[in-house]
């Protein structure tokens, strides 16, 4: 199981009532995208607003749907993602930064 | 007169990835296109040329594929400075083709709101309109026209139909003087790319209709091949075949074109009169581009897998497979092809590293692709093992000389692996750049673009060899020729060469690891390629033909050399720094002498290192 970052957990008392990250999430989930927000800057070789400007680019954006559909063999690490009516590959770490509400089943 | 018959209007090709932009730049120039680099940068500079019904001539520029014009690598800082017309020796277009593939707007609608504020004239092909119109997408065409502002034509590339059409609106738009109007365009904050997300959003909803029978392919088939252990097997059992391919149909060919230069060789040196032309010719030149030639198959068979695999949209899954194996090495997911390719040739490998965007990891892959065990090597590690490691079971259904074989190769793999992460550190600083990858809609390849591409690799591939690896070639025969021995020589004339004075000079540097001078003479023309060693020792030991009879040399070796000394030279050629040929092609690639200098030093410093713990070993082993 990839655990929950300890920050998701404290966010979820703020503004983001019941997001996770999509870093956290599992194979199968699904839901939309509530918020790109670059808030952390550790080793990514690019600035914060960098990052976040490139996953915009990509098509991370706020209202955008996705579903999780398979993630690497090594630490369920890099993530393959349907974002919309694209399909998108991308490592956990550079999904941090992405905000999602998980669709209730 | 006007102003177009002087010169071409110039037209450039802008757009995501895979959207046919090449295929688009094909069916629009056919075979009147030049390949070459742009100055300074190793991207692929792609123009051609054609004339219009109505008599213009246009000249296209294939630019390398694009999210924004907001660039995050060298290709895309291409595309981004030849639309603005920033790059040194090239004009802002004239008209700009943002081609986009019909079936996935959603991305290319934001990037054509940020060419729009560019400024240039611009006509949108709505490519891959066959998929489109085969899952029943509508697009209101007059709709989106009259928002964007430019004129759309539908395109089906790979069968070039709406070629015309295309071709007719440029020629429309640059006859009417639309002139280009101011460019606005800055590098969007966060905020605004939000916008243009926005307004895509809206375009799409306003005049495309969802497809009534969405591909179902592509999940399908990505529910195997992303699968984390069907994905991987798949994708090993598709190494297995290559590699096989790679070996067995390159192996006919390449007989016949040793064969041939051979035949040519002897043909040129019975026609020549004995002496120094005679030995340049036969022996310097045909031989030297006969050496070069005979990996052609080996690299077209690689590169017909590598093409079709791109073609599909299988590399990005590879990519995708591929990433934290090799990610903990600090190397890209895409760096797994030209490592593969490497097992082959370096060459290919180096020059497949283009696939890779960021240039860190492109330079970190570049650097440690010759330590893969290149298929050079086969013959000297043959050579050494038949001599000096004895045919006997270890186990069941293992050789030892088939272990010993398997362990060059995988120190090869693992050094490499440990490199890129000591390069990531050192030049790096241990920075990983963000890894996002588009995973492209499966596709059939289409024949003829695989076939174009294909005849494109042969030829740089042939031009390079032309360019940089035959003058090479010649410099170390000239080296192993001059001066020409005494009238009452003794030993092999090589002895008495450039290379034999050099060989004896720098012997003492090489006696610490075990290395006699005739094996440092063996070196020098070894450099032109990596198996002319074996020829080389043939000639220092006086073993006529060492190649087809490497049963004799090898015994020569064997009473000559100590064991220990046998696996220091074993030790060497898994790093072997010395061949020509790939420095060439670095140096190309990388266009810089700094990076080439790095990779010649580290590769040469590791080559002495594990020798000298070899042999040192091996001499307090006993085996000296
Ligand atoms: N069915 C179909 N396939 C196309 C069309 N245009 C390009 N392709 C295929 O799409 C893939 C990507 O094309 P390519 O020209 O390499 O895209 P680029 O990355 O934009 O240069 C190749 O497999 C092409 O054969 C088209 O109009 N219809
Ligand atoms: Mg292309």
């Amino acid at each position: 199981m990839h655990d929950m970052h300890p920050e998701a957990r404290a966010e979820t008392q703020g503004d983001h009532v019941g997001c996770i990250r999509l870093s956290t999430a599992q194979p199968g989930a699904r839901g939309e995208i509530v918020e790109v927000r670059a808030d952390h800057a550790d080793g990514h070789g690019v600035d914060v607003h960098e990052l976040e400007r490139r996953l915009l680019e990509f098509g991370f954006v706020e209202g955008a749907r996705f579903e999780l559909l398979h993630q690497g063999l090594i630490f369920a690490d890099p993530i393959a993602i349907r974002l919309d009516d694209m399909r998108v590959a991308l490592r956990r770490r550079d999904a941090e930064d992405i905000w999602v509400r998980l669709d209730v089943r | 007169m006007s102003e177009a018959v002087l010169r071409p209007a110039r037209v450039a090709l802008v757009g995501n990835p895979n959207t046919g932009k090449t295929a688009l730049f094909n069916a629009l120039t056919g075979s009147r296109q030049k390949v070459a680099n742009y100055a300074g940068v190793t991207v692929e500079r792609k123009e051609g040329h054609l004339t219009t019904a109505a008599g213009r001539s246009l000249s296209i520029l294939d630019l390398p594929g694009t999210y924004s014009l907001r660039a995050r690598s060298p290709d895309e800082a291409v595309t981004r400075d030849a639309v603005l017309g920033k790059l040194a020796g090239e004009e802002a277009p004239d008209v700009v083709v943002a081609v986009a593939d019909a079936t996935n707007l959603r991305l290319v609608l934001r990037l054509i709101l940020e060419l729009k504020a560019v400024g240039r004239p611009m006509v949108l092909a709505l490519n891959m309109y066959d998929i489109a119109q085969r899952q029943g997408l509508r697009i209101d065409l007059e709709g989106l026209q009259r928002e964007l502002g430019c004129p759309i034509v539908t395109t089906v590339a790979t069968r070039k139909r709406g070629i015309d059409e295309l071709t007719a609106q440029v020629d429309a738009l640059i006859a009417s003087g639309v002139l280009a109007t101011d460019n606005v365009w800055h590098e969007p904050s966060a905020g605004e790319i939000r916008t243009a997300h926005r307004e895509a959003q809206r375009l799409l909803r306003a005049y495309v209709r969802p497809p009534e029978r969405p591909d179902t392919l592509t999940a399908k088939l990505d529910a195997v091949l992303l699968h984390p252990v069907a994905g991987l097997a798949v994708l090993l059992g598709l190494l297995f075949v290559m590699f096989q391919a790679v070996f067995t149909w390159a192996g006919p060919p390449a007989d016949l074109i040793e064969a041939g230069f051979a035949l040519l060789g002897g043909w040129v040196g019975q026609m020549l009169p004995d002496g120094l032309l005679k030995d340049f010719i036969a022996d310097g030149l045909i031989a030297g581009v006969g050496s070069v030639l005979v990996f052609l198959p080996q690299i077209l068979v690689l590169f017909l897998f590598i093409i079709l695999l791109e073609d599909f949209g299988y590399m990005a899954r590879a990519a995708f497979l591929m990433d934290k194996i090799m990610g903990g090495a600090g190397l890209h997911g895409r760096a797994f092809i030209p490592l593969l390719s490497s097992f082959a040739c370096a060459i290919p490998g180096i020059m497949a590293a283009r696939v890779i965007d960021q240039k860190r990891d492109r330079m970190t892959t570049i650097l440690v692709a010759p330590l893969m065990t290149c298929s050079a090597r086969i013959p000297v590690y043959t050579l050494i093992i038949g001599a000096f490691i004895p045919d006997r079971a270890v186990g069941p259904g293992l050789n030892l000389q088939g272990l010993v074989m398997f362990g060059l190769y995988a120190t090869g793999i693992l050094s490499a692996l440990v490199v890129a992460f000591v390069i990531r550190k050192i030049f790096w600083r241990g920075a990983v750049e963000p890894f996002l990858m588009e995973l492209p809609t499966y596709k059939m390849p289409s024949a003829e673009s695989v076939a174009r591409n294909l005849l494109l690799r042969a030829q740089i591939f042939i031009s390079r060899a032309g360019r940089i690896i035959l003058p090479l070639m010649v410099l170390v025969w000239v080296l192993s020729t001059f001066p020409g021995p005494p009238a009452a020589a003794t030993a092999p004339a090589i002895d008495y060469s450039f290379a034999g004075m050099i060989g004896h000079a720098i012997q003492p540097l090489f006696a610490p690891i075990g290395f006699n001078w005739q094996m440092v003479v063996a070196l020098i023309p070894g450099f032109a390629a990596r198996e002319v060693a074996v020829a080389a020792l043939g000639t220092v030991y006086a073993v006529g033909d060492a190649e087809a009879n490497a049963g004799a040399l090898g015994a020569r070796l064997a009473e000559q050399w100590s064991l220990a000394t046998g696996l220091s030279f074993l030790a060497w050629y898994i790093f072997a720094p010395q061949c020509a040929a790939t420095l060439g092609v670095v140096k190309r690639e990388t266009n810089s002498w700094a990076w080439t200098g790095v990779m010649l030093f580290y590769m040469t410093a590791l080559a002495y290192l594990a020798s000298l713990v070899t042999y040192r070993t091996a001499v307090a082993l006993g085996w000296g």
